[in-house]
């Protein structure tokens, strides 16, 4: 769309610059803040300039959580991708089936993510849980708050159960955007199912994958609440994440200025992240 | 498409088992819900042996677990209101201006929806002690603006793109006013977009436990927060808890039917 140059719009845009502002770059300052300070107490403060940052910079604690959060995002990934795309395929274009379809696979994203986590937490209980009972019954030695690999079997299964129907729903809008002629057309050149999939389909769901994949990243790379819930960043420190190390950081042992100092290392690589999304984002409606 | 009757069937199937793996767990929580604790610890079985209501009365006569709930809805009532306001002229802004700074403005708004909420959990809270909201609704309904106003300007600005300008240039040479075309004639062309952008930002509020919980104590507690305590001296109150959970699920499956073409379009901010 043509867009006419008007600076008077700015004054559409002012409510919610100030609004944000007030809930985003006041907040972000006092992290700043408390990122190049010391204190003793009392409200007295000294320069410390970027110790805490080399502090954090230098320690195990934050790499590890950061490395965790990364192989955490990656496999759900791996997993939420192409299971998306594949149950996309095989959803009822028309018919009955298809709200039926998006209602039922819509749910788990409606879910208040603390109640996904209490799900989880009840339906993986080897005492009184439908899934930890029967895993016990087959002879598993399944118990995700002693285990660290069932924990993060859990998490992720977790992950897989709450997301995957965003892929899902994505693809689905990719999908039913395809003419029908394109795939008569491949009828007749008697194209093959991978051949549709590879020169129609997958082309169509370019720009939705793109969107599913930046969004599950991100979101995944803040997660918080569900594993919190679930396992409470253990069995020790296994499934302690970026977020819940910075939130037991900063509430819990109230050490401002690491705490601080990670907030923004993790606030640039969430920016970059955002200026990826942005990018991709401009430039596929640029074309459309 | 062309699919044997073979292939139908088959694809059926990856639906249903899909379908069937992700009602399991919730048919898991309604079935406890619906348990007393002891039957829950006692004996293992597929349905209530013997059903109850004990939980959810629990619930509905216990002030401490009901007002979780009012105290939930009104601030996420108040955010969805404040967001979509505020949100309405914005869009409007960046789907039919430009102007100086404009895509640094809309870069600087999807930086916030994607901000993680533990960066700003403590300095909200010093924020609003400073103001003395602590444990008061509008400050979790202002706090949840971070993300939600730029989730509803992201979300109606992809509605509105989906209007033609010449609607805008017609209305104005008819003689509209800024706000009485706005408020007559644009609004109900975008009618399903504020519908959507208002059950997002309803949604997101309404799923949020690490600032809601950060920013209040008492008065204002959220239904999330109280969830998390249910530790009771005879050890967790598992029938309680699963009937809280249940009733937490009700506000999103009541109104999914109606947004069921809008969801993917909602989670991916308009852009699809």
């Amino acid at each position: 769309m043509n867009k006419t140059w008007n600076n008077k719009a700015w004054f559409l845009v002012l409510p919610v610059l100030l609004l944000v502002a007030f809930s985003a770059i006041i907040p972000l300052m006092t992290v700043v803040n408390y990122s190049v300070q010391d204190t003793f107490g009392n409200n007295q403060f000294f320069w410390a300039g970027t110790d805490w940052f080399s502090d954090v910079l230098h320690s195990d604690r934050f790499w590890d959580a950061l490395v965790r959060n990364l192989i955490f995002s990656f496999v759900i990934l791996a997993i939420e991708i192409p299971l998306g795309i594949f149950i996309a395929l095989n959803m009822p274009k028309t018919g009955i089936g298809v709200p039926v379809c998006l209602v039922l696979m819509a749910l788990p994203l409606l879910i208040p993510w603390n109640v996904v986590g209490t799900i989880w937490q009840v339906f993986g209980r080897v005492d009184i849980g439908l899934l930890g009972h029967y895993l016990r019954i087959l002879g598993i030695d399944y118990n995700y708050t002693q285990d660290p690999v069932d924990a993060w079997v859990t998490v992720i299964v977790m992950d897989v159960w709450h997301w995957t129907s965003l892929v899902v729903l994505l693809c689905y809008a990719g999908l039913v955007s395809i003419p029908d002629a394109y795939y008569q057309a491949a009828k007749i050149d008697g194209a093959s199912r991978w051949s549709v999939f590879r020169y129609i389909q997958l082309p169509k769901m370019k720009r939705v994958l793109l969107i599913a994949v930046l969004l599950r990243f991100m979101d995944s790379f803040m997660i918080y609440t569900e594993p919190f819930v679930v396992t409470g960043g253990g069995p020790g420190n296994s499934t302690t994440f970026l977020s819940i190390d910075l939130v037991k950081m900063a509430v819990g042992q109230f050490d401002l200025g690491p705490a601080a100092a990670m907030s923004i290392i993790y606030f640039l690589i969430i920016l970059l992240l955002s200026w990826v999304f942005y990018t991709v984002m401009t430039s596929q409606d640029a074309k459309s | 498409m062309s699919t044997s009757n073979v292939k139908r069937s088959w694809s059926w199937i990856v639906a249903t088992l899909y379908i069937l793996f992700l009602i399991l767990p919730i048919y898991w929580l309604i079935n406890m819900s619906f348990k007393s604790n002891s039957e829950i610890l006692g004996n293992f079985s597929l349905w209530p042996q013997s059903p109850t209501l004990r939980n959810y009365m629990v619930i509905f006569t216990d002030p401490s677990w009901y007002n979780g709930y009012i105290n939930s809805i009104i601030y996420v009532v108040m955010n969805t209101v404040i967001s979509v306001t505020v949100a309405l002229p914005a869009a409007y802004a960046f789907s039919r201006y430009r102007f100086l700074g404009d895509k640094h403005l809309f870069f600087w708004l999807l930086t916030n929806r994607m901000a993680p909420p533990a960066v700003f959990a403590l300095p909200f809270f010093q924020l609003y002690s400073a103001f003395g909201l602590i444990d008061t609704h509008i400050a979790v309904a202002i706090a949840h603006c971070l993300f939600n106003v730029p989730l509803a300007v992201w979300i109606l600005e992809g509605f509105m793109s989906g209007v033609p300008k010449e609607i805008d240039e017609t209305a104005y040479i008819d003689g509209y006013s800024f706000p009485r075309f706005f408020v007559k004639i644009f609004m109900p062309l975008i009618a399903s977009g504020i519908g959507v952008a208002a059950f997002f930002c309803f949604m997101f509020s309404w799923v949020e436990l690490l600032i809601a919980r950060t920013l209040t104590t008492t008065d204002a507690k959220p239904i999330a927060a109280t969830m998390t305590r249910t530790v009771s001296a005879s050890g967790m109150d598992w029938g309680v808890l699963a009937a809280a959970g249940v009733l937490t699920i009700i506000p999103g499956a009541l109104v999914i039917y109606f947004v069921r073409n809008y969801i993917a379009k909602g989670f991916a901010l308009g852009r699809v």
